[in-house]
């Protein structure tokens, strides 16, 4: 039985529902852009539903604790090909055993699960290190990145925590959304930015502000010690695909 | 500003700083208060990495280079022909705040060449972080260099400002110091750091009474040796090590391969390697101290006085100790776990986590991460399958050697060499 959703988190809790419902114990959950009309499998699609996502979730805070949620969660925003089916085994596994199942990484739900979790999490680490402000005319430091999961809800705590006292806004140009903080909270913003966003200075940005790229390029190159190079080392921790981000690496 | 002098400034003054290897940005527990600019509650973070692989997690620079002293190893040496800065109090300040709010650093690590006296450094390095701290709300890492010689007053209001402050002893034997760094004596490093050891543990006991105790130096000491710029053992360095951490409380020891920047012969010459593999074995070994339960007696001894360059600190004492293995993955406590060479703290989490659920077996450790290259040998799990040949530490050493690869196996052969010699001249 195939379940369509609409790719939000809550959709994906709505169709834990819908499967459990119907009683589906190996349901394959696809989001509505994935999925292919099929002659030989039959195919439902999920209206999502506040309601039964909150259910859902209350469930699996009781079973699962909050760091179990947190892990679902987290995983769920690798948006991995295929994860909402190791999700689904996850939460099975979960409701139908006694014990809390989260330290169980011999199954290999848990594991998968786990693993995915460190990913995200340490890409959602990249992202507090790689986001290179820049300071707009009108005052605001903005950065555009493009991470390869979803990360950007597990960043907000991080920079409004410490850019309390400034204008910011990163964004995901590959989804297409951004965080942006405006001194109170922290909202998520959809913008039309112009292609030349990160070669552009002068026209968005304070004339300062590529001085500070040039200091902090400078720095960088200078910290650098020639008798101890190791690029296979410096590029497996700033792999290549982030250096288009970082003014140290494009400059 | 003036960018052009600002950059000149900071190219001669990173240069310098460079070789200090402290990069560490956590532990301070600092929060952001009254919406003002930063945090450091968290865990650290690097911002990037250079091309030798090191991460850049603060602003690294000295407050000036010009120096007093004529340490041997030191770049900044007073009799070394080189070009001299200095940065006034309010440029460390502005670029420090600039870089902060572009995410750039994490925070602030000023140290400094000597000039006019201790205390007159000392009180520079403290007005930076004082500044920041007072002027801007800046709630970012501060690391502060302790000055050898400098007077408790201002190593106490240092520790006001700054979230953790260092001295580096940088030779690990007298002797070695007594030769390179005639000017230097080890009172004057162990002044400032005692002093702020006990301002710590004075500041942690009253805020047990009173909770609004304002934070003091919150993210402790730590301190740097240079290895390989004498001829030290690594049991001498790391039984110094060993006597910081416990003596001075110490949150880290580092350690740092000896670069060759000077043409004085009692130094090793311009031109020879950086000992990068010793120095890695040095980690190992301070790891297997601080946080996998060695006593520093049973890695290094009269009998071992260098840790091997082959294996590793751990395999290296599995295979003397070869009576206490194996070990049942299934059954033993923590820290037993913790010493099969092959297991890292998180294996080993994770196998007390997934053991409550089933007995494990090969696959699933394989699975969770154990490098069973190296551990096969010393443990036994849920399996008929297990290694049953009565082996010698040597065979055992002899199969892991030929089943890995390390990128500093071609220097093995060159070390080796090098002890053999040593071996010579003392028999000779």
């Amino acid at each position: 039985m195939i379940f369509i959703y609409d790719a939000s988190f809550e959709g994906f809790l709505t169709t834990v529902f819908s499967a459990y419902e119907q009683r589906c114990n190996n349901p394959k959950i696809l989001k509505h852009h994935q999925f292919i009309e099929s002659f030989f499998e039959e195919s439902e699609t999920v209206f999502t539903s506040q309601e039964k996502a909150k259910r859902v979730w209350k469930k699996l805070e009781k079973n699962c604790g909050k760091s179990g949620c947190n892990q679902i969660y987290r995983a769920f925003l690798s948006e991995i090909e295929g994860i909402e089916n190791t999700l689904f085994q996850y939460i099975r596994h979960a409701m139908s055993s006694s014990k809390n199942i989260t330290k169980d990484y011999a199954h290999p739900a848990v594991l998968e699960v786990v693993q995915t979790v460190k990913k995200v999490g340490r890409e959602k680490h990249r992202m507090d290190a790689f986001v290179r402000f820049r300071k707009t005319r009108d005052g605001i430091y903005f950065a555009t990145i493009e991470p390869d999961f979803n990360v950007l809800p597990l960043n907000v705590k991080h920079f409004k925590n410490r850019y309390a006292d400034q204008k910011w806004c990163i964004y995901d140009l590959k989804r297409n959304y951004g965080i942006y903080y405006d001194l109170e909270k922290v909202n998520i913003v959809h913008l039309e930015l112009p292609k030349n966003i990160l070669q552009s200075s002068s026209e968005f940005f304070t004339s300062e502000e590529i001085e500070f790229q040039h200091l902090w390029k400078n720095y960088f190159d200078s910290t650098n010690i020639k008798s101890r190079k190791n690029v296979k080392l410096h590029q497996q921790h700033v792999p290549k695909r982030y250096w288009k981000y970082l003014s140290e690496k494009y400059l | 500003m003036n960018y052009e002098r600002i950059k000149e400034k900071l190219n001669i003054l990173a240069d310098a700083a460079k070789y200090d290897v402290s990069c560490s940005s956590s532990g301070s527990k600092r929060k952001n208060t009254n919406k003002g600019l930063g945090d450091s509650s968290g865990s650290g973070i690097c911002h990037t990495y250079t091309e030798d692989g090191r991460c850049v997690s603060l602003l690294k620079i000295l407050l000036t280079n010009h120096c007093i002293f004529d340490c041997a190893y030191c770049v900044t040496r007073k009799s070394n022909d080189i070009k001299r800065a200095a940065f006034k109090v309010q440029e460390v300040v502005d670029l420090t705040i600039h870089f902060y709010r572009r995410n750039y650093i994490e925070g602030l690590f000023l140290s400094s060449g000597i000039f006019k006296s201790p205390d007159h450094t000392m009180e520079r390095l403290v007005q930076v972080a004082k500044k920041l701290r007072l002027e801007e709300n800046y709630n970012g890492y501060i690391h502060l260099k302790s000055i050898p010689g400098a007077s408790d007053e201002l190593m106490f209001e240092a520790g006001l400002y700054a979230d953790r402050l260092s001295v580096n002893i940088e030779i690990p034997t007298r002797e070695g110091l007594k030769l390179l760094a005639p000017d230097k004596d080890r009172k004057d490093f162990l002044q400032p750091m005692n002093k702020v050891k006990n301002e710590i543990i004075r500041y942690k006991a009253e805020k047990k009474i009173i909770k609004s105790t304002p934070k003091y130096a919150p993210a402790g000491q730590s301190t740097q040796m240079i290895v390989g710029a004498t001829n030290e053992t690594d049991a001498q360095v790391m039984y110094t090590a060993a006597y910081f951490y416990k003596k001075y409380q110490m949150k880290r020891v580092y350690y740092s391969g000896y670069i060759p920047i000077s043409y004085d012969p009692r130094l090793p010459s311009i031109g020879t390697d950086v000992p990068l593999l010793r120095e890695n074995r040095l980690y190992q070994a301070d790891w297997l101290m601080r946080f996998y339960g060695f006593s520093i007696e049973e890695l290094l001894n009269k009998e071992h006085p260098n840790l091997d360059s082959d294996v590793d600190p751990k395999l290296s004492w599995a295979l003397r100790n070869l009576h206490l293995f194996p070990v049942d993955v299934n059954k033993a406590d923590k820290q037993m776990l913790a010493r099969i060479p092959g297991l890292g703290m998180k294996s080993v989490y994770k196998i007390l986590g997934a053991r409550k659920y089933r007995n494990l077996n090969w696959e699933h450790l394989k699975k969770i991460g154990v490098a069973l290259n190296r551990a096969r040998y010393f443990m036994v799990c849920d399996s008929r399958d297990f290694e049953k040949r009565d082996l010698s530490a040597a065979s055992i050493k002899n199969l892991i050697l030929q089943n890995s690869q390390s990128k500093f196996r071609n220097t093995y052969g060159n070390q080796l060499n090098l002890f053999d010699k040593h071996d010579q001249l003392i028999s000779i």
